[in-house]
Parts: C-alpha cells; structure tokens; sequence
C-alpha cells in the first residue's frame, strides 16, 4: 500500500537525512522507531505529503505523491491519507461529531453523519458526539483524532507518537485500537515513535538512526 | 461542513472578540446610511414644495426665512406688506406673470398654520378635495390632509384657533370660530399641513384680536358677527382693500427665460418697500449651508467605517495567529491554500454584513425617531422604514472593507507552512 524509495531530505543549511526505504501493505502495520532528533517527524510529514519531497519517491496506493502538485497533493491527502498527531488539534468552535464531519467535507467527500456517528460509537465516545470538542479529556480527544483519521477510509493512516503519554495499560489499549480500526478501514498503519514499548509487540519494524 | 458554515462557527465561537469591531462598523454604516435617508427626504419635500413657484414677494428681511416662511411654512414671516405696495403684482393685467397668489398668516390651530390665500394655491399643489367644498365665504376653511388626520376634523366642525406658531392657550382668540367646509386629499406636499381661508378672514382675525385686547381692559365688548359682510376670493377683492395687509405672494412667471422676467426681482428689491426671491436660489443655499454640517457627518462616518475595518482586520489577525494550528489542520484534512484563504475572506465579509445589518438597523429606527421629532416640532413627515437604493451601495462598500480587512491576514493563512507549524511543540 505504502512504499518509499531512496527518501532523503536536507533542510536548509544541515546535512542530508537518508531514509531506510520502507513498505507497509494494506491491514498490516509498521513501526518506525527512532530516538529524538533522527527525523521521525520528517519522515512523517514526508509520508504524510505534508513536506514536500526533495529526493527519492513515495509511492500511496500506486500513485507517487512527489509527482503530484500543491491542490492535488492537498486533495489527495485529504482523502487518502489519515494523520493522527502527536498534539492532537481540532476546530475549537465545533462539536465533537463536526470535527469528524469536517474531515470528510474537506476531503471533498459527502458529509455523511451517521457513518461519523457509528464510528465515534466503536471507538466509544459516542455518547460525546454532540460535546464541544474544548470540553473533553485529552484521552477522548484521542479517540476523536482517532475517528477523524478513520472517517474517510484511507489507504494509509499515519499515527505520530500516540502512546507517549500513556501508562502501559493504555498503550496497549490504543495500539490494539489503532490496528483494529485500521484493519477495518483496510488502511495500512505507520506507527512513529520513540516508545520502545511497542518495539516487542510490533514485529514489522525499521529503526532510524543518525548517519 | 462548508467553509461558510465553518466561517460562521468561528465568529460565532468569540463574540465577545469580535463585538467591538462590529458595533463600530455599525455605526459608521449606520451614519452614512442616516444622512442618505434624511438628505434625500429632506431635498424631496424641498423639490416637491417648490411647485414651480419663480419668486416670491413679500416684506423686506432675510429673503431665505421668507421662503421658508411662505412655501414651507416652517419659520415666522418677515413682516407684512400692504396691499397697495402689492397691488401691481396682483392685477391680472400684469404682462410678466401667470399666477400671483397672496398669502396672509398668522394664526394656527394645534399648531397647524391657517393660511388666508385664494383657490390657487390648491391647484399649485394640485390639490384634489376628499370631502366638502373648497372655503366660500369667511371664517370657512379647508383642511389639508395631516391636519384632518392629527386633529380629527370633519366637515362642518368648528374650532378656534391660536397666535402664532406656538400653541398656547393664553392666546387663544376667543371670538374666530372657524368651520370647515373642506378636506383635501393627502399631496405629500406642503398643502397636507394647512388649514386654508380667504385672506379677509385673517384680517378679522385679527381684528378680533384687537378688540379682544380692548376688551380685557374696558370689559366691554361688541360682538362681531361674521356673516354682516363676506368677501370672495378674488384677487380684484383685495384690491378695494389697498390699506390692508398680506404675508407675500407666490408668483409664477408667463415665461421663465422671458428677459425682463429675469429682470422682475431685482427691480422689487431695488425699487420698492418690498423684497422677491427665488425660491430655487434660496433653496440652494441652504442645501449648501446644511451641506457643510453632512458634509463634516459623512467624513466623521468615513473615519469611523475605516477605524472598524481596521479593528476588524486587528482581530482577524489575532484569531489567525491563535488559530494557526486549526488552520494547518484544515490543510492536513485535504484543503487547499484557496479554501483557507477564502474561510478568512468570510470570515471579514461576514463580519462587515452583520456590521451593515447593525448600521441599517441603527438608522432606520433613528430616521423614524427624528421623524417623529421633526413631525412634532414642524409638521413635516419623514420616514425611516424606506429603503433607499444607495443603500444597497452601502453594503457593497462595506463588504468591500470586509474584503479589505481580511485580505491580509487571509494571505498569512494561505501561505502558512504546514510542515513548520506542526513541527512546532
């Protein structure tokens, strides 16, 4: 579903930041860890269409999003692609049940409530849908980030440091969620971290390390 | 979820933020949109009195208070002229003018005037009657259709009148039961706050009001019995009374550009006891008197209106900083740098149409309370519930300050770097 190919980027005055080619099929999940400063985050936005790439290629569901231009890279991440933050950032003035929907109707697909309603209900905060998103839990907010990244089905689901913050009970919890979900929507799943945790209960794996 | 929808929920999210900028967009739309409703009432009531009237003659003073006093009847007169000084002006021999119409004023009724003049003047205004008969004899009047209206007469009703303009029940005149014998039809004209008589009425008026003053003081008083003697309307009839007075008279010229017509004032003025004036000229510079007073209004509003977009433009700024991680968000679900400039667009036009519903609202409801005012104080009917064209340019105006003041702040958001932002902790 996702691969990568001789990925490197260089930021503006340092040095070039050679990444290992991964590839991750759909329902499958990888893992990439890496200790701070190796470029987690790079390659995430990179995979995420979020950077743009300088070098090498990355290849979505056979279509190479370095060959795609600044509207149709936005619309085509807005529709295949899932990202679920570190710090997870919502539409403060809407509800919890708008911020799903919102996905979808930038994505330029129809907003279609109950299919928002049904997912907040599986991963159980549905009772929370009508809720402004400022006045929930950071652990709900992660579930609705969650949803949103779900709602639209995508070919691959992009997951930055989403156990960092939690005990190892609920780092088990949303990591199981995490794949389950995925597996339903029948997304590939990029797990990034640092959490060496997760090293053990995830077998496909790539480890960044500084050149 | 539209960007217009999402727009919305922004605004609506802080109001608190927002609510200054907005009432003071909507009062400098509120003033612009007051003066364009109140000038263009004021210049219709002007134009639709000026009725074609070319001079009008009356006692020496200030010829724009004997304008004002003779076709707007919302000043005192400048004195009186007899009607010996006045008579060639009234002959209907005179080869220069059509129409002369002689007005007498004076006393008033719940501060409606009563005006002494002939059936002339009903047909300037093209006055049609609604009920009764136009004035006959003394004492008769003929009611314009305000009057009818606030003072609840009828036909064959009687009232008695007061001095001057101010009502006051010290100076009623006892003695002058007026009748009506007539109620015109509604003319949005002048004519509508009258109340019409034969000029020798005003005369036994006042007669009335000397023997009144005798009266008090002898205690003795002989009675005046209206109908001894009657007089028509004709002008010929003022004519028999040369020691008699008149307020002024309102003259249309046989031919407007006829050179000695042109001529014709100047030759009152400088000639005679008397003074003419043009009611155009007289008008025209007092639009231009009140001109600098609207002109001041609207440059106060102008500022005010740009003061706001600039507030506006401050908050847009300050919600789009504080908002920049909403924004990148908004990029990462699959809108493009067009879609987030144009939620920040919004976001200023709608702001600058709520401040255009809060300004037009402002002043309507003002308008209609100063036209109430001006009602009671002049008798002069002004509207606010009207809707002017100009005001849809109002609102074009105003949303393109909107645009303007979010014109900026909408490119910061285009153009902000995703990848940075949400590197950012």
């Amino acid at each position: 579903m996702i691969s990568t190919n001789n990925l490197t980027y260089k930021y503006q005055g340092g040095t070039d930041i050679v990444f290992p080619d991964i590839v991750c099929e759909e329902k499958d999940i990888l893992l990439i860890l890496g200790t701070s400063g190796v470029g987690k985050t790079t390659l995430l936005h990179l995979l995420g269409g979020i950077l743009s790439i300088q070098k090498g290629s990355v290849n979505i569901g056979g279509i190479e999003i370095n060959k795609l231009s600044g509207s149709g890279l936005d619309a085509f991440r807005g529709q295949n692609i899932g990202i679920i933050f570190q710090q997870n950032h919502f539409v403060d003035a809407l509800t919890v049940l708008e911020n799903v929907m919102l996905a979808q109707s930038l994505a330029g697909k129809k907003a279609d409530k109950n299919a928002a309603k049904q997912l907040l209900d599986r991963l159980n905060i549905g009772h929370k849908a009508a809720k402004n998103i400022r006045d929930l839990s950071q652990g709900e907010k992660q579930r609705v980030a969650i949803a949103r990244a779900l709602i639209n089905q995508p070919k691959l689901i992009l997951a930055d440091e989403p156990t960092s913050a939690l005990d190892d009970i609920n780092c088990q919890e949303v990591l199981n969620l995490l794949h389950e979900q995925a597996k339903a929507a029948g997304s590939a799943l990029v797990v990034v971290t640092h959490d060496t945790r997760l090293k053990d209960k995830i077998a496909n794996r790539v480890i960044l390390q500084t050149i | 979820m539209s960007i217009l929808q999402l727009a919305w929920r922004n605004i609506i999210k802080n109001p608190l933020n927002l609510l200054m900028s907005i009432i003071l967009f909507g009062l400098g739309v509120g003033l612009i949109s007051f003066l364009l409703l109140f000038n263009s009432q004021l210049k219709e009531k002007f134009d639709k009195n000026l009725a074609e009237i070319d001079l009008v003659v009356g006692a020496k003073g200030s010829p724009l208070q004997m304008i004002l006093c003779s076709m707007y009847h919302i000043d005192n007169p400048t004195g009186n002229i007899p009607i010996k000084n006045a008579a060639p002006l009234l002959r209907d021999l005179h080869p220069l003018i059509k129409k002369a119409i002689p007005l007498s004023l004076g006393d008033n009724y719940k501060s409606f005037r009563i005006v002494g003049t002939n059936h002339d003047l009903v047909e300037l205004y093209n006055g049609k009657l609604k009920d009764g008969s136009l004035w006959s004899k003394d004492f008769e009047v003929t009611i314009g259709r305000s009057v009818a209206d606030d003072t609840g007469l009828k036909v064959g009703d009687k009232f008695i009148s007061s001095h001057g303009f101010n009502e006051d029940d010290d100076m009623s005149h006892d003695h002058s039961s007026f009748i009506v014998s007539g109620i015109l039809e509604g003319t949005g004209s002048v004519l509508d706050q009258l109340i019409l008589t034969n000029t020798a009425t005003i005369w036994l008026v006042h007669e009335h009001e000397e023997a009144g003053a005798q009266e008090e003081t002898s205690q003795t008083n002989v009675g005046h019995d209206h109908n001894d003697h009657s007089h028509d309307n004709s002008n010929a009839d003022l004519l028999n009374h040369p020691d008699q007075e008149i307020t002024s008279v309102l003259i249309q010229y046989k031919s407007r550009t006829n050179f000695q017509a042109l001529n014709f004032g100047r030759n009152i003025n400088e000639n005679t006891e008397m003074q003419a004036a043009s009611p155009a000229i007289e008008i025209n510079r007092l639009y231009n008197m009140i001109g600098v007073g609207t002109d001041a209004l609207r440059s106060l509003a102008i500022l005010i209106a740009i003061v706001s977009a600039l507030s506006i433009f401050i908050s847009l700024f300050k919600s789009m900083r504080e908002r920049k991680y909403e924004l990148a968000l908004i990029r990462v679900l699959g809108a493009g740098r067009i879609k987030v400039f144009a939620l920040i667009i919004l976001e200023g036009l709608i702001l600058a149409a709520i401040g255009f519903a809060i300004g037009t609202l402002l002043s309507h409801v003002g308008m209609e309370l100063v036209a109430k005012h001006l009602k009671a104080d002049f008798r002069y009917s002004f509207t606010g519930w009207k809707w002017l064209s100009e005001e849809w340019m109002v609102f074009g105006v105003a949303l393109v300050l909107g645009f303007v003041a979010a014109v900026i702040p909408a490119i910061q958001a285009a153009k902000t770097d995703i990848n940075k932002t949400l590197s950012e902790k």
